[in-house]
């Protein structure tokens, strides 16, 4: 009864936080020195801290879970709004295609690891078999653009399942061992293949959709706009029907079963449950989603390289999964923001970001396990009582 | 039809043995549908393994195993389910992060539907399935602690033991067992607690009568209230069947249990730790 009083209250509180955000965002993007950056982190350290304080946060998180559908929207076009306020400038709206298509790389390892625990230290390897595939086919055929993305997808998806006995036979500690010798083998395979461009890498044809040339800058009348722009919408579009495919896989039954064997193999074994059965399904669509989000990346780069997709690059996205909250994609939305933006606003860390986010992620692990934004218990029907 | 077949649940000579060491041997056993039958014996005697074994978490070393006329020696835990069997465990084996609906609907893995497709784009219809098991899960642990129905979306582990038992037992009854293995359920609980529970199993059994129940239980005065025969175990064998009143009253019961001082020749070997069983989960 309480919350239905809060409700209307959250709403706006939800509302208004979002759109903070946008402009705090909108601010941090436009700051060019270094003392401004630091400024408004510390700034934004301050406020979440202050939110905190007076139970403010705790309200804006009930927003998102009372009005769901009205927090989703505002937060769309908060990232529409972001985009058209930085329509001429390249450099920023590539990273928020970028942020966009890490989180939906992000999105499909926390099928893997979030829901069904099946470690996978070799995201990056499967992220660039989505763009390895969109740079062959988008050179060497003819194929629709959108069947070369869902391509994409695909081809990761079966190569993943040669991992697949090595992974079901091994668990814990040796599973991440052949995750992360695939991540390995996959940069040297790359590098001694000389059909697939060796140690320098392939070109990637842009995205040509319905005869719109992506890689183009669009002129209309006076106003140049930048040829990212598109790649930021397509990006979103994939995004979201990502976020809405994990959010209805985790309200289901999939989802329960996938936490079942995290949690307990015996016990869901003892319940009819195959262990086997829900960790291929899991990797699988997991590699799938990456997939996809690696071909569009190929596509928006236009070249891609063995070193785009090392090892480290793993850990970066493992970490983005480690900071923001195991199985909750919003968290993997903050901590997506934060891993990939920082660095390439503040210069000065990007040398040292391993070692940071090396701190960031093992202290976070011993205080603060469940990440940033913990997952909430499962609601399989938003808004329904009993 | 030869005679095993008629029995509900007929065990023939199992063994199990965990390199030299002989956790179950040659264990001979029956019951008819309907029965509640006691299993005890001292630390390490090897009732743990028994369910284990039966429920095809371990592979039986010999013997064999006939449930409702159907051989199931060896098969995996998976299809021992499908056949209608269902357990707890001895140190409760909830997922406690997740909501008790949750932990009660993985018991219910069978009556599901686990269709990509059907879960993720007919959702219409999953909320009409959700609202129905919900409203089953919530009778089911009404009968037990009506106080957990209204808590049903509520994380497990934030209860009491007593309660996670209550859970336990749900979720192990919500798709219709034909046989239900309770292992040490009053383990952990006060005097008064442990009442409770058996009065709320005696509750669920009125409600189906069909349904078998074998239980390994310490505690004499739950053996003695509810149960209509009792297997003794020491050492991995049988040393006495009967009712109740039998085996209190037999010579080897009383010697497994208070130690034999007046046979010289049996020396009580090292007790075995119930806890090492644990360790040795096979992979399923």
């Amino acid at each position: 009864m309480k919350s239905n009083n809060e409700a209307p209250h959250s709403l706006l509180l939800g509302l208004s936080s979002a759109v903070a955000l946008l402009a705090y965002t909108a601010i941090f993007m436009v700051a060019e020195t270094e003392a401004a950056i630091v400024a408004i982190i510390v700034f934004g350290c301050i406020a979440i801290f202050l939110l905190k304080r007076f139970g403010k946060l705790a309200q804006i998180n009930l927003a998102f879970r009372t009005h769901q559908r009205i927090m989703h929207y505002a937060v769309m076009s908060g990232v529409l709004i972001l985009a058209a306020i930085f329509y001429d400038s390249h450099y920023t709206l590539f990273l928020i295609a970028t942020v966009i298509l890490y989180l939906v790389a992000c999105l499909g390892m926390n099928i893997q690891l979030g829901y069904a625990g099946v470690i996978n230290f070799s995201v990056a390897s499967f992220f660039g078999i989505g763009g390895y595939t969109a740079a062959v086919l988008t050179m060497q055929t003819g194929l629709p653009h959108l069947l070369i993305i869902l391509a994409g997808g695909l081809v990761a998806a079966a190569v993943g399942s040669l991992l697949l006995l090595p992974v079901l036979r091994t668990s814990g500690h040796y599973a991440a061992l052949v995750t992360i010798a695939f991540a390995l083998l996959f940069k040297t395979f790359l590098e001694v293949n000389d059909s697939l461009g060796g140690p320098q890498g392939l070109q990637v044809a842009g995205m040509h959709l319905f005869g719109f040339e992506f890689n183009n800058n669009i002129v209309i009348g006076d106003v140049d706009i930048s040829f990212y722009l598109p790649y930021v919408i397509l990006s979103l579009i994939l995004a979201i029907a990502a976020f809405t495919i994990t959010k209805r896989l985790e309200r289901s039954w999939i989802g329960l079963n996938m936490d079942a064997i995290r949690l307990d193999e015996t016990a869901a074994a003892c319940f009819g449950l195959s262990i086997p059965r829900w960790k291929i399904k899991a990797f699988t669509f997991g590699n799938f989603i990456i997939g996809i989000a690696g071909a569009v990346y190929g596509m928006m780069v236009g070249y891609i390289a063995p070193s785009n997709f090392t090892f480290g690059d793993s850990l970066i996205l493992m970490s983005i999964v480690l900071l923001g909250g195991l199985g909750n994609p919003w968290g993997l939305v903050v901590a997506t923001s934060i891993v990939i933006i920082l660095p390439e606003k503040l210069q000065v860390i990007q040398e040292y970001r391993f070692l940071l986010y090396a701190i960031v992620v093992t202290l976070m692990l011993l205080y603060r396990p469940e990440g940033l934004v913990p997952r909430q218990l499962r609601c399989y029907i938003p808004g329904w009582r009993a | 039809m030869n005679a095993t077949s008629e029995k509900f649940l007929v065990v023939e000579d199992v063994s199990k043995y965990f390199g030299g060491l002989a956790a179950l041997k040659k264990l001979d056993l029956e019951i008819n549908s309907g029965e509640i039958l006691g299993l005890i014996g001292p630390n390490g005697s090897g009732k743990t393994t028994f369910f284990n074994v039966l429920t095809g978490i371990f592979k039986p070393t010999g013997g064999s195993i006939h449930f409702n006329g159907r051989d199931v020696t060896g098969l995996p835990p998976q299809s021992i389910y499908r056949a209608g069997i269902a357990r707890t465990f001895q140190r409760s084996r909830m997922c406690l992060p997740l909501s008790i609906f949750d932990n009660i609907m993985i018991g219910n893995h069978i009556r599901l539907n686990h269709g990509i497709w059907y879960n993720l784009f007919r959702r219409k219809s999953f909320a009409r399935d959700f609202v129905a098991q919900h409203r089953e899960a919530s009778e089911l642990l009404e009968i037990f602690n009506p106080e957990l129905a209204e808590h049903i979306f509520e994380a497990a582990g934030d209860f009491p033991m007593i309660d996670r038992r209550r859970m336990e037992i749900c979720r192990a009854l919500i798709s219709r067992p034909r046989l239900l293995l309770l292992d040490e359920p009053s383990a952990g609980m006060t005097h008064d607690e442990m009442h409770q529970l058996m009065n709320d199993i005696l509750k669920v059994r009125a409600g189906n009568p069909d349904l078998t129940i074998i239980i390994i239980e310490h505690e004499m005065n739950v053996i003695e209230s509810i149960t209509d025969h009792c297997v003794v175990l020491n050492f991995g064998e049988k040393i006495c069947e009967g009712t109740y009143q039998e085996i209190a009253s037999d010579r080897h019961v009383q010697e497994a249990y208070l130690g034999g001082s007046d046979i010289e020749d049996e020396p009580p070997g090292e007790p075995r730790d119930d806890e090492k069983e644990g360790e040795q989960w096979q992979t399923v």
